[in-house]
């Protein structure tokens, strides 16, 4: 056996069965290097063809019938879309959802200022990092519960200064107007920490010499960290706004916990909104809640596509 | 041989229903539940262990499910894994179930004298298309709980009409405290407040029409009820900020004297005691009339069993329900010890408590225009969610009714 694997062209001289195998083995052996790869994708692929593309071609499909998820589906064409055109609650939940999208970027800045401002070396400097990392850590659940209780109209934290300074009580989350800036606030808390910790792993590499011939060259200040610092970070930057883009389309939890959509709905994304009528106690229409999934599909496949195409650009450059 | 069969059959008659069936049960009984609280638990648990006793050839299998849970849970299990007895609801919240066909029909349970007289007042919430698809074994009051000592001291009296109700109100804010608290979060609280405006502007029969889908929500009558409810909006009655709380953090208000009332179930006594309010200081009164030409009408949510169609063993679970609705057992279960609510059977006995006592007397005399289960139990879920938070809007921005009406009018036109 021994022999014949390692020299599989003995095989016509000793037999017809002996020649059958070999030239399995040598089928086999020929198509190792394409087969390998295929079997160790085998488990991923399976896993995601079935439990991410068909839930979301389910999805799709769905979103084009009328069913209360016990009775029979009911093929209605594109009804549920046209009601969404027609629904206000949509409308103020894709609006939301774009506040959330630009405010939540604040995010990245902040986190880079104060990975820039804790980046030095002083006795204890590990402390203030982890106590400025540690919103990050706490449960989104206890976020959304300290704000809530910040903004409290009647014994909140926030309404107690605004009285030192002579302003009057505001209730931030009983307010239609304020209450989506306000969740999106206690949501910058968390997601800040999140980029500066990315900005300070990534400041670790920047290069010290560049850094320095930079000086020499007379760069400071502004000049050294906008021609000099961010470019170098630009990997960092970049995790941090996918990061914090996709943050920003789930945001779920907070809204939860701190208004549950409220006040009469002003603070809902799509979400909420599509869990609302697919899944909460009052809801149970699940083609309309297909639909507004959709919707927010397409509108995270935009973010999505421009994720991987900047990856593919990356790959390409050899970077 | 005949005569001995018969003898023993009408033996059996002798010795009630009750005995005759305990003989003949056997297999499991699986029952799911959505009692979690405390309290409800320990009923529950109670229940199945005393009915399994009973029947020494039947094992008795309870789940506990969280009530929150349990909403969304039903759906799965009917369908897929039925038990033979599961809790829910009265009225409209059993119409998708009843309308799938998951719920059995028991109209038999229901032609039974002991239970047709007995649980005659709660036979309309159990009823859909004609036949009747569950029992209710607890039910509660709505109405004003008030502080009887700030009432006492500005020599008020509970009102009894509309025009009372607003000079207390306003004697009330004159003395610097807000008439009524509510925390509006989510929503239901609201609910209460129009169904009570609602049955008293126009009666039992127009809003059990109009949760029904067959009046507009622009119609004139309901606009009066809404100008009935702006007049305390105007007055500032209700404290402010009440958009940020649920009915829990709404509590405080009337603990700490702020708020003089609370329009709530009767589920609110407990924790009001427990923060310390004494006997004197906690008294009840029924929601006054507003329009004299109708007849009072009260909210009073009931909780329900029901067998799945698609159960194993209808047999025991039919014998289960009659059980749960026995005048002995409803009396037990509903004591102060155990729910602390109102037994549905008119034979039971009502705890001696204070709040109870009042909440029975009024539903069972001073109620001739009909009993409601409530806002969020007869509309249908759909237009209910969209219309409380319609409420919660115009209890902040009245100003927005026409708005408003016009959006709900437009979700009636879809759902029914």
């Amino acid at each position: 056996m021994a022999e014949m694997k390692l020299a599989p062209g003995n095989g016509p001289e000793t037999g017809s069965a002996t020649a059958l195998r070999s030239s399995q083995d040598s089928w086999l052996r020929r198509n190792r290097q394409t087969l390998a790869p295929l079997l160790f994708l085998a488990p991923g692929v399976i896993f995601f063809l079935f439990y991410v593309i068909f839930p979301i071609l389910q999805s799709f499909n769905l979103s084009f019938y009328r069913w209360d998820g016990l009775g029979d589906p009911q093929f209605i064409g594109m009804e549920n879309y046209r009601e969404l055109m027609d629904d206000r609650a949509f409308e103020v939940s894709l609006w939301n959802n774009l506040k959330w999208l630009l405010l939540y970027l604040l995010a990245i800045p902040a986190g880079l200022f104060i990975a820039l401002f804790l980046n030095q070396t002083v006795t204890g400097i590990r402390l203030y990092k982890s106590l400025f990392f540690f919103p990050f850590v706490i449960s989104q659940v206890v976020v959304g519960l300290v704000f809530s209780w910040f903004y409290d109209p009647t014994f909140g934290l926030l309404n107690q200064v605004l009285g030192w300074v002579g302003l009057g009580p505001l209730n931030v989350l009983g307010d239609p107007t304020l209450v989506t800036y306000g969740i999106i606030a206690a949501g910058l808390w968390p997601q800040t920490a999140y980029c500066m910790i990315l900005y300070l792993t990534g400041l670790n590499a920047v290069d010290p010499e560049q850094v320095e011939a930079a000086r020499l060259d007379g760069a400071k200040g502004a000049k050294m960290l906008w021609y000099v610092i961010i470019p170098q970070l630009r990997p960092a930057t970049f995790v941090a706004f996918v990061v914090t883009i996709i943050g920003a389309l789930r945001s779920f939890d907070l809204i939860s916990i701190m208004t549950n959509g409220g006040p009469f709905g002003s603070s809902r994304v799509l979400s909420f909104y599509m869990f609302e009528k697919a899944l909460s106690e009052y809801g149970f229409r699940m083609g309309y809640g297909a639909a507004i999934a959709v919707v927010l599909f397409l509108i995270m496949l935009c973010f999505i596509a421009y994720f991987l195409w900047s990856m593919y650009q990356d790959d390409k450059g050899g970077r | 041989m005949k005569t001995l069969k018969g003898t023993v059959a009408s033996l059996a008659l002798s010795l009630g229903l009750a005995t005759a069936a305990q003989a003949e049960l056997s297999g499991t009984l699986k029952i799911f539940s959505d009692m979690s609280n405390p309290a409800p638990r320990a009923v529950m648990e109670g229940m199945a262990a005393e009915f399994d006793a009973m029947h020494p050839n039947l094992t008795v299998e309870l789940t506990v499910i969280d009530r929150e849970a349990y909403k969304t849970q039903i759906r799965n299990f009917l369908t897929a894994n039925a038990p033979d007895v599961a809790n829910w609801y009265a009225a409209n919240r059993m119409r998708p179930y009843v309308s799938a066909g998951l719920f059995e029909d028991i109209s038999d349970l229901w032609a039974e004298p002991e239970i047709a007289d007995a649980l005659a007042s709660t036979k309309g919430a159990m009823t859909l298309d004609g036949k009747q698809w569950g029992v209710p074994y607890t039910y509660y009051q709505w109405g004003v709980y008030y502080r009887e000592d700030i009432y006492n001291e500005l020599g008020l009296e509970e009102p009894k009409d509309w025009e009372t109700f607003k000079s207390n109100c306003q004697k009330i804010l004159d003395s610097g405290r807000k008439c009524f608290t509510i925390g509006t979060k989510f929503l239901w609280t609201a609910g209460g407040w129009f169904d009570y405006l609602n049955m008293r502007t126009n009666g039992y029969d127009f809003h059990m029409a109009l949760t029904n889908g067959e009046i507009a929500w622009t119609d004139d009558r309901v606009k009066q009820t809404f100008a009935n409810w702006r007049e305390l909006i105007d007055m500032g009655a209700f404290i402010d900020n009440h958009q940020s709380y649920s009915w829990q953090e709404a509590l405080p208000f009337m603990v700490k004297g702020e708020a003089a009332a609370y329009l709530m179930g009767n589920f609110a006594v407990a924790p009001l005691r427990e923060a310390g309010l004494g006997t004197d200081q906690l008294d009840f009164y029924q929601f006054p009339t507003i329009n004299p030409d109708v007849e009072l009408a009260e909210d009073a949510p009931t909780d329900t069993f029901h067998i799945p169609s698609g159960a194993q063993n209808k047999e025991a679970a039919r014998e289960f329900l009659r059980f749960v609705v026995s005048a002995d057992n409803q009396t037990k279960i509903n004591s102060g010890a155990a729910l602390g609510q109102l037994p549905v059977n008119s034979n039971s006995s009502v705890d001696d408590d204070e709040m109870l006592n009042q909440g029975f007397e009024m539903l069972s005399s001073n109620a001739p225009g009909g009993i409601a289960q409530f806002f969020d139990r007869d509309a249908p879920a759909e237009m209910a969610s969209v219309a409380m938070e319609g409420f919660q809007e115009f209890m902040v921005f009245p100003d927005n009714l026409d708005d408003i009406l016009n959006r709900l009018e437009k979700t009636r036109e879809r759902v029914y």
